[in-house]
């Protein structure tokens, strides 16, 4: 039974996949995935509702939260992951500091993102003069020591929790510039943009609709592995007393303050470090799972 | 007990030498995918006799080149693996071997020293930082233990035995030095080095162009005859089967269809396959639908739907120290042509004589001088808009089909996009049209919905023929759209093009280097050569009476598909095809064409 005008034809009766609606579907059929949406979940809820699922305050040094020594407490029944050296409660700071962490995490990098995108694409694909131009701006960035940079910056500016968030996304979109730079170039080598020229489409349709989707899976991943390297700097400026003030509390600072006592207190760093990990963990099993799903040659091979 | 010895040793010498050289008998190989494994060869038996040169021809997904790689146990790995059967080796030292139950470390001893192999492209299989001396030496010296001079020696050898000139001065140069051409007879020194018992080419000629093809096959020939090597040819071309096989094995779906000896092949097939398979053989002068005389003048008496006068595309070089242009390629000098409703203009030339160029120019991709006038509307006065208006008139479908779709997106969205971007109709009168463009051109509606590598080859192709024509354009330019397609379906897809030539009056600028091809589908032909036209005029003129010394070469040099009409001597090019790049200041001589009636123009030898 071949077809004679194109018996090049597969055989009838192969479904065309529904459009989109399947991205949802296909990526709760992946536990990974799915476990990465949990551990966010999970996160987000922790730091909305963290006033009310403890009965402390962040940043109240509780005349029991010591030993008689002045030493922190252990994980125990009243103080659940134990105290820190100022006598206040772990578990109260961690959730606490999940705000700050998650504001840092996703604003800064996601402004990061967009920076370094706008910057590579624009740079890749128009090339010229204003391609040269801002690659050796990006790389001058590269060049300069970013926590210089963050320093400077948080020098200038009154330091509060989104300049912080700013500092880091203007240390931090230099790289996504680099790879999306190479990416574009590479990209609009090939024939389908070609081809997108030849019917007439517009520079930035073709920007839009063309190379911004191949772009998403390097996008994903850059994004989802930046997070925690986007917390791991809000610590490190705030250890430098450029970060988040305290007593805020934040993921990186609960680390950077305690880390000496490391040997005599070790849940102060276990537990605001396990924290960091689970959400750069999860964001990145959910950045797999969406490059994958995304990518429409990958169907049918699942 | 020792005498016994000797005597078996004695009768297994002698059996060697009169019975084949190697014997595949039941051969299976799987390959893994995601859905399981997948047989692409199955029991496939043949021998191979000595000296002689055994074809295997069949379309892509035959299996083989698969089957090429089982016997050199260079199947892909993990994936790849030989599911059963029996690949015997009758070697004149070691007597009987089977290859499938050798370890890694005895069937390197065997690769290259006594079963060599030469692929299609020549660039990828030379390793592009050593030097060509290096890579032959070493290989050399691995399988002989030969000193580093005597290595050397034998090396310029085998240059000298592909006919390479200044053989001992090639050893110092890297492979992008030297020609497509070139690199391809290095391989082949390569390969024949060690004198190998067993040659297996696969596809050795199809990434070169026609008149360096006729001269590589013509070397194969020769050194075959001189050394009695066995070669076991690769190819989808049955020119090139009828020119060099004693037996040819047809394959089609990893299962031979067809044995036989080529005369026997070619003049009464058994297989339907092979019959089908001859029959979409595209052959000079025997072209199907060819339109009449009559029909074509009558077209050219319109106006013109495309004029280009005068075309230059220069690429400038840079270089020294500051990065400043100290040398251009002169990829089209002067080309001038004109192209009537309904008329098909093909452009041939071998690669890197402009014609692509020119055809990426007219579709406004490379930034060009001179003249070009569309629909009567000269471009170089348009403001962008108007620019934009006149480009919708010309359309192009490329090589590669996959390539030129965004594989990102559905295809019924790649067809739409031409009507969306210019702003016609409403969404669904759009999917309407795009529906009917999919019926038009042998594809069901209910595919809209799928993405690009869901479709094979010859209907991804006709994805970009709808695309193209969308738009009603009065141009479609063709940059060698079915060069990558399998014969049959490269038949198809040239009569689909015919018929919506008379369905639509819509004119083609159709670019190939396949002569046959050409001759099939075009009314006018233009020969290009290094950036300019060499003879341009009438499809008849230019076939039956080539007036250029090139264009004479070219249709020499096409392999035709007929065992009775091997030729004996194929035409040897005097020299390499000059470069194209000129330093800054260097004039190109412009040639004059003479008229010879008819509109038959060419280039007189001054």
């Amino acid at each position: 039974m071949t077809n004679p005008i194109a018996p090049d034809l597969p055989a009838a009766g192969r479904m065309p996949a529904k459009p989109r609606a399947g991205v949802w579907r296909r990526l709760v059929k992946r536990p990974l995935a799915l476990l990465g949406f949990l551990i966010v979940a999970i996160v987000v809820a922790g730091a909305i509702l963290a006033p009310w699922l403890t009965g402390y305050d962040p940043n109240e040094q509780m005349f029991d939260g010591l030993t008689l020594e002045g030493s922190p407490l252990p994980p125990n029944a009243k103080f659940w992951l134990g105290t820190d050296l100022l006598g206040r409660d772990l578990l109260t700071r961690i959730l606490f500091g999940a705000r700050t962490s998650l504001i840092i995490g996703i604003v800064a990098n996601g402004v990061a993102l967009l920076i370094g995108t706008l910057v590579g694409v624009t740079a890749g694909y128009f090339r010229g003069w204003i391609g040269s131009a801002l690659m050796r701006f990006t790389d001058l960035m590269m060049a300069f020591p970013a926590l210089l940079l963050a320093i400077c910056l948080a020098a200038v500016f009154e330091p509060s929790l989104w300049i912080v968030a700013m500092v880091i996304a203007l240390v931090n979109w230099v790289q996504t510039a680099r790879v999306i730079y190479t990416e574009t170039s590479s990209l609009s080598e090939r024939e389908f943009i070609d081809a997108e020229r030849t019917i007439g489409a517009s520079a930035p349709r073709i920007l839009i609709r063309h190379i911004l989707p191949h772009l998403l899976p390097t996008i994903i991943v850059w994004g989802t592995l930046g997070i925690s390297t986007t917390v791991l700097l809000e610590a490190t400026l705030s250890y430098l007393g450029i970060g988040v003030q305290p007593p805020t509390a934040s993921w990186g600072n609960i680390i950077f303050e305690n880390q000496t006592y490391f040997q005599a207190a070790p849940w102060l760093v276990f537990f605001p470090g396990a924290a960091i990990l689970a959400l750069a963990l999860a964001f990145n099993l959910i950045g797999d799972a969406l490059r994958d799903i995304l990518d429409p040659t990958q169907r049918g091979r699942e | 007990m020792s005498a016994g010895v000797v005597d078996e040793h004695a009768y297994a010498a002698a059996e060697v030498a009169l019975g084949p050289v190697l014997e595949i008998t039941g051969l299976s190989v799987g390959v893994r995918g995601e859905d399981g494994e997948r047989e692409v060869v199955s029991g496939l038996s043949l021998s191979l006799k000595r000296g002689e040169t055994l074809c295997i021809a069949g379309e892509s997904g035959s299996g083989k080149s698969m089957t090429a790689l089982a016997i050199m146990q260079l199947l892909p790995q993990p994936a790849g693996r030989i599911v059963s059967g029996t690949i015997r080796l009758f070697d004149k030292d070691r007597g009987a071997v089977e290859l499938t139950a050798l370890d890694e470390r005895r069937m390197r001893d065997i690769r290259g020293d006594r079963i060599a192999m030469i692929f299609q492209e020549p660039m990828t299989s030379l390793n592009p930082v050593l030097s060509i001396g290096r890579q032959l030496t070493e290989s050399i010296e691995a399988h002989t233990g030969l000193s580093h001079a005597e290595a050397q020696r034998r090396a310029v050898e085998a240059l000298k035995a592909v006919r390479i000139s200044e053989a001992e001065s090639r050893l110092r140069q890297f492979p992008h030095e030297l020609s497509g051409g070139m690199r391809q007879r290095v391989m082949i020194a390569m390969a024949l080095a060690l004198e190998p018992d067993v040659l297996i080419a696969d596809e050795p000629t199809t990434a070169l162009d026609v008149t360096v093809q006729g001269e590589v096959l013509e070397l194969l020939r020769d050194l075959q005859r001189q050394h009695g090597t066995s070669v076991i040819l690769i190819t989808h071309d049955m020119g090139v089967v009828a020119e060099m096989a004693d037996r040819v094995i047809v394959m089609r779906n990893g299962r031979m269809v067809e044995e036989g000896a080529t005369a026997d092949i070619f003049a009464k097939p058994r297989a339907a396959y092979t019959q089908e398979l001859l029959a979409a053989v595209p052959r000079i002068g025997a072209g199907a639908g060819r339109r009449n005389t009559a029909e074509a003048e009558r077209a050219a008496g319109q106006e013109k739907v495309a004029v280009v006068n005068d075309l230059h595309v220069r690429f400038d070089l840079h270089g020294g120290f500051f990065g400043r242009v100290n040398r251009r390629v002169h990829a089209v000098e002067g080309v001038s042509f004109s192209i009537a409703p309904n008329e098909t203009l093909a452009l041939v030339g071998e690669s890197g004589c402009g014609k692509s160029t020119t055809a990426k120019a007219l579709a406004g991709l490379v930034p060009y001088t001179g003249g070009v006038t569309i629909g009567g509307r000269e471009l170089s006065g348009l403001g962008g808009d108007a620019r934009k208006a006149v480009r919708r008139d010309v359309q192009m479908v490329f090589q590669d089909p996959y390539a030129s779709l965004d594989p990102r997106m559905r295809v019924g969205d790649l067809v739409a996009e031409p009507l969306l971007i210019h702003g016609i109709g409403s969404k669904r009168e759009r999917r309407e049209r795009v529906a009917a463009l999919f019926e038009r051109v042998g594809l069901s509606p209910g595919q809209m919905e799928l993405y690009p590598h869901e479709f094979s080859g010859g209907q991804r192709q006709r994805i970009c023929i709808a695309r193209a024509l969308a738009l009603r354009p009065k141009l479609i330019i063709a940059d060698e759209s079915v060069s990558a397609l399998d014969v049959s379906v490269q038949a198809r897809v040239l009569d689909l093009l015919k018929e919506l030539q008379r369905e639509f009056g819509v004119a083609y600028l159709f670019i190939s280097h396949d002569m046959a091809v050409v001759e099939n589908i075009s009314d006018r032909v233009a020969v290009m050569y290094l950036g300019q036209i060499v003879e341009i005029g009438s499809r008849d003129q230019v076939f039956s009476n080539p007036r250029h010394p090139y264009t004479r070469r070219l249709i020499e040099a096409v392999p035709v598909p007929d065992p009775s009409r091997r030729r004996t001597r194929f035409a040897r090019l005097d020299r390499e095809i000059p470069s194209a790049t000129r330093r800054i200041g260097e004039t190109v001589p412009k040639l004059l064409l003479k008229d010879f009636g008819g509109g038959h123009l060419a280039a007189v030898a001054d």
